[in-house]
């Protein structure tokens, strides 16, 4: 809207000196349309619009200098002031607006954010430095968000102390239904196509869902408004795991009419490198494409996407144990039992995941403040899993899931001079197929779910920065799963008891069983915002949400290997219920800014892993843990600051600690992320070619809060039978990295810029092992690894 | 006013239109696949000790027939051994649950390569060896030691422990003469016997 605003209007004045306050009335009439009804007009402190007939009359105004702005979607506002010291009459006449209707509505907060509960953006800047890593890894830029991994290319995002299916992902308005139960499946997702990042901690984003208790990650691609076509392609080559990948995307920006995106990506890693060995079987690669067009009107656009996702990824072949004895000497030997030459083959045991969003959107903009959006989205996650087998089995997968999901969202937003409010519903079906091709007894079994959800969310601006926000969530959900359990596991869980009649048919040494079960659940969210003169800024938000048992929990029933322990769930779970406060406190003095964000998450009905006894097996014998609920309790505070020392000199720090509680045991939580603290100092340059360079520490501490679930096992050492201790719990001790990153740009073509990047991961090449890492049971993190990186834009 | 009834409206029309889509599309199958076939499970293993020169043959077996189920497995041995006798062991590895049952040891021969059985005994019970014979050996000339030779001198009682690993490291130190401790590789079967010389 950059282009002045040509006016048309007529003044007649009426004299009425009599009060100090007045009143400014008039038609409002469009280009091309005699009537206009319904127009938005700001005069003074006032919001009103027009009525059916084109009037409007704006009442007691105090006197003086008044600001009046009037705006139409579609057509040029028109913006001036007057001098009031009477009654006025204005007619306005709106011409037709030829630049595009979506740079009309501003958004001046992050997608998803509630007044009150703040949201952390990860930019593109930061999202290119991990272009070849995963969503994972660039999460870890915010403070209170640490990674879950299995080895180094799956890696789930934790918030605040929580994961899996307690963190929702969105990826371009689509909740990623990818298995994300589980902790070795990270999100389905290229981070080449993100232009932002948005992370909310807590549940307070109810229009996405109610059951993200720990958080939500929001994914947006890249989306041009300009008329413009350009692109960009990002070149990577990391020393560790001699590899790297390739990004090249297309951008057809469109104001008005036709618009388009087109993305692709190739990845290609050998085996990682830890300081003193090969991690065999580390490999990795990738492909993914995502695409999307676009036609805008004046009063709705439509656009139609649809994304590719596939990787293969090895896991280290040494976390394959059979046993509680080889998981001990895999413990106590400190190296993993299998090193081989560095290879770029990936053998078993290996991940082969595909994931497929297709979907359709409809926006309609009713008028500047008012719209409507519809969306439908179809999503397909084919997870294979392979495992060391014996002869042809070696080719087949171990567990083979198909996951379909359907989904319709329709959101209705609507902003008012003081009220901004949303809301809508959403309805999806889900269908897994557990292929039994794999003869292994599946994980998860067959299910049907549906979910249907309905959410309104309001918040109101007050007088002196003062805002309000308050929102209210309903969800249905029903599954229907079926299931063969061996009848002994049936009788062993009590369920001939308590679930009779789920038995459909039986099968010898087995029940079918169709195990059903609904949920209804409310969610809610309030808070307040107020910004003080003096540059602070308050945010206090309490959120309440559920999150109903996730297959595994109800249904899993067998060895889970990485960690020789035999996993049980239980279908008498109830749903879990976070009662969540969050204040964030931020402060700008000067160069220096703070944010501090300490919270307190009360959940009842907590499901965790229980330790409950040993079952012997044809392998020996196996720790047993079934799934129990409790009342748990994470208190934590973040903290993160900026300071711009000079023009060419910063530093950030950013810190997270996380203390979490059973409360009905007494003990803490497992996997809670230790205390970190991050440091980085910058200097950058824009006369020598843009130069960046960076220095960043990474310190985490032990975790020295931890459930103890050793168990002990026996071994036979010179003819005796001896008790040892696996050591399943201790967390590994602390650890201090060192990260370096530079850049510099040129604009080595015309019309091209290029940007060279070198960084080193882990300077002092330490060797470490990460607590959050599932198999930190046997191998070291990686060594250092030197990149670079080639960005051509154009 | 009149838009948000519109709205309502058309939000009633979504509503139904998405229940009715995924109502319609949870119908699609009332047939079930048929329970999973664990053909690579072993349910059971069986050695059979037969004495040189005659004598009663001792089996030893070990049966869990619901495999990672709630059930305890059952296990047998068929008598004592003799005092200062030899007796010569053949290890089969059954699975059990499938109809004809299916004798999993086959595999392993075939892939001898990758897999080797160890023996280890507690108490005053003497150690058992592999048989030397080629028929114990892999590909390489390494064991795969599903024959094993056990001699008894004086009275003893005790354990032995049959682990079959899958994809050791045959060549580390000692691995070769039947030493356990450093063969790495991933557990297929570990079971144990009570054993009685008398």
């Amino acid at each position: 809207m950059s282009k002045k605003i040509f006016i048309v209007f007529w003044l007649i004045l009426l004299c009425n000196t009599l009060y100090s306050q007045h009143a400014i009335s008039g038609k409002i009439a469009l280009q091309g349309q005699a009537i206009a009804s319904n127009v938005h007009i700001h005069i003074g402190q006032k919001i009103i619009r027009s009525d059916v007939s084109g009037g409007y009359l704006a009442a007691n105004l105090p006197a003086g200098r008044t600001p009046i702005s009037v705006s139409y979607v579609g057509y040029q506002s028109i913006d001036t002031i007057v001098d009031l010291k009477t009654n006025l009459t204005i007619n306005f006449r709106l011409k037709v607006n030829t630049t595009n209707l979506n740079e009309v509505v501003v958004q001046a907060k992050a997608k998803g954010e509630s007044s009150s509960n703040p949201a952390h953006i990860v930019n593109l800047q930061s999202i290119e430095k991990y272009s070849n890593q995963t969503l994972g890894d660039a999460l870890t830029e915010v403070a209170g968000v640490s990674t879950l991994k299995t080895g180094n290319a799956v890696v789930k995002p934790i918030i605040n102390g929580l994961y899996g299916s307690r963190v929702a992902v969105l990826n371009n308005n689509v909740k990623l239904e990818d298995q994300q139960w589980g902790s070795e499946h990270a999100p389905n997702f290229d981070i080449n196509s993100a232009n932002k990042i948005t992370v909310i901690k807590g549940a307070s984003a109810l229009q996405y869902g109610g059951d993200a208790i720990g958080g939500l990650v929001l994914i947006e691609p890249l989306s041009v408004k300009k008329d413009t076509l350009f692109g960009r392609t990002i070149l990577n080559y990391d020393t560790n795991g001699r590899g790297g990948s390739i990004s090249s995307s297309i951008h057809k920006g469109n104001s008005k009419a036709w618009s388009w995106n087109a993305l692709a990506t190739l990845k290609y890693i050998g085996d990682k490198t830890a300081p003193d060995y090969i991690l065999s079987n580390t490999a990795n690669r990738g492909a993914s494409f995502s695409g999307d067009i676009k036609y805008d009107a004046i009063k709705y656009n439509i656009s139609a996407s649809y994304s590719y996702y596939k990787s293969v990824i090895g896991i280290l072949s040494a976390s394959h144990t059979g046993n509680v004895n080889d998981l001990y000497q895999s413990i106590n030997n400190k190296i993993p039992a299998i090193i081989n030459d560095f290879s770029y083959d990936i053998n078993n045991p290996k991940q082969d995941v595909t994931h497929h969003i297709a979907k359709v959107n409809f926006n309609y903009y009713f008028n500047e403040s008012a719209f409507l959006a519809v969306q439908y989205a179809y999503q397909y996650n084919k997870r294979l899993e392979y495992d060391v087998r014996r002869a042809e089995y070696n080719d087949t997968a171990a567990l083979d899931l198909d996951l379909k999901t359907s989904t319709i969202n329709v959101d209705f937003q609507k902003k008012a001079h003081d009220w901004n409010l949303k809301s809508g519903v959403t309805g999806s079906f889900q269908n897994n197929y557990a292929d039994p091709a794999t003869a292994i007894r599946p994980l998860i079994p067959n299910y049907d779910k549906i979910d249907l959800g309905a959410y309104g969310i309001a918040s109101y601006s007050l007088p002196n920065n003062f805002t309000i926000d308050g929102g209210l969530r309903y969800d249905f959900s029903k599954i229907d799963a079926t299931k063969y359990y061996q009848k002994s596991r049936w009788e062993e869980r009590g369920y001939d008891t308590t679930f009779p009649e789920f038995i459909t048919e039986d099968f010898g040494t087995q029940w079918l069983t169709k195990p059903s079960f609904t949920f209804h659940n409310l969610s809610a969210s309030a808070g307040i915002q107020k910004k003080t003169a003096n540059n602070w800024h308050f945010f206090a938000n309490a959120s309440f949400a559920s999150r109903n048992p996730n297959p595994s929990e109800f249904f899993s029933d067998g060895l889970h290997h990485s960690t020789g322990v035999i996993e049980l769930g239980d279908l008498n779970l109830d749903k879990e219920q976070s009662t969540k406060i969050s204040l964030t406190i931020r402060k700008k003095i000067n160069q220096f800014s703070i944010e501090i964000n300490p919270y307190i998450n009360y959940i009842k009905n907590y499901i965790y892993l229980k330790p409950v006894g040993f079952e012997t097996t044809i392998r020996g014998a196996f720790p047993v843990w079934e799934y129990q609920q409790t009342d748990a309790r994470l208190m934590g505070v973040d903290l993160q600051t900026q300071w711009d020392i000079n023009k060419s000199w910063q530093h950030s720090f950013a810190m997270a600690y996380v203390k979490g509680d059973d409360r009905t045991e007494n003990q803490p939580l497992i996997d809670m992320p230790p205390f970190n603290l991050y440091n980085k100092i910058s200097f950058s340059k824009k006369e020598w070619h843009d130069l960046t360079l960076e220095l960043k520490s990474e310190i985490v501490t032990k975790q020295n809060r931890y459930a103890d679930n050793n168990f002990s096992t026996n071994i036979i050492n010179n003819n005796e039978l001896q008790a040892v201790v696996v050591d399943i719990s201790t967390p590994p001790p602390a650890y201090h990295l060192l990260h370096f990153y530079s850049q510099m740009k040129f604009d080595t073509f015309k019309n091209v810029n290029t940007t060279v990047a070198f960084s080193v991961q882990n300077i002092m090449n330490v060797s470490y092992r990460d607590y959050l890492n599932r198999q930190r049971f046997f191998a070291d993190e990686m060594g250092r690894s030197f990149q670079v990186q080639l960005k051509f834009n154009y | 006013m009149k838009t948000m009834q519109k709205l309502n409206k058309f939000k009633t029309y979504a509503l139904i239109m998405a229940t009715v889509v995924t109502l319609s599309s949870c119908s699609n199958d009332d047939t079930n696949d048929a329970p999973v076939n664990e053909e690579e499970l072993i349910t059971t293993v069986t050695v059979i000790y037969t004495p040189v020169g005659g004598g009663t043959a001792i089996t030893l077996q070990y049966k869990d027939l619901d495999g990672e189920g709630a059930n305890a497995p059952v296990i047998t041995a068929s008598g004592n051994f003799e005092k200062n006798k030899t007796y010569n062991g053949v290890l089969t590895f059954k699975n059990e649950l499938t109809d004809p049952a299916e004798d999993i040891t086959l595999e392993i021969i075939e892939e001898g390569v990758d897999h080797q059985v160890f023996y280890q005994t507690t108490g005053t019970v003497n150690a058992f060896t592999y048989d030397t014979a080629a028929s114990n050996l892999d590909a390489n000339g390494l064991p795969v030691g599903l024959q094993s030779v056990f001699t008894t001198t004086n009275a003893a009682t005790g354990t032995l422990t049959v682990t079959l690993r899958h994809q050791p490291n045959k060549t580390a130190s000692n691995v070769a003469s039947g030493d356990i401790t450093n063969a790495a590789g991933s557990t297929d079967a570990e079971v144990s016997f009570p054993i009685s010389v008398l």
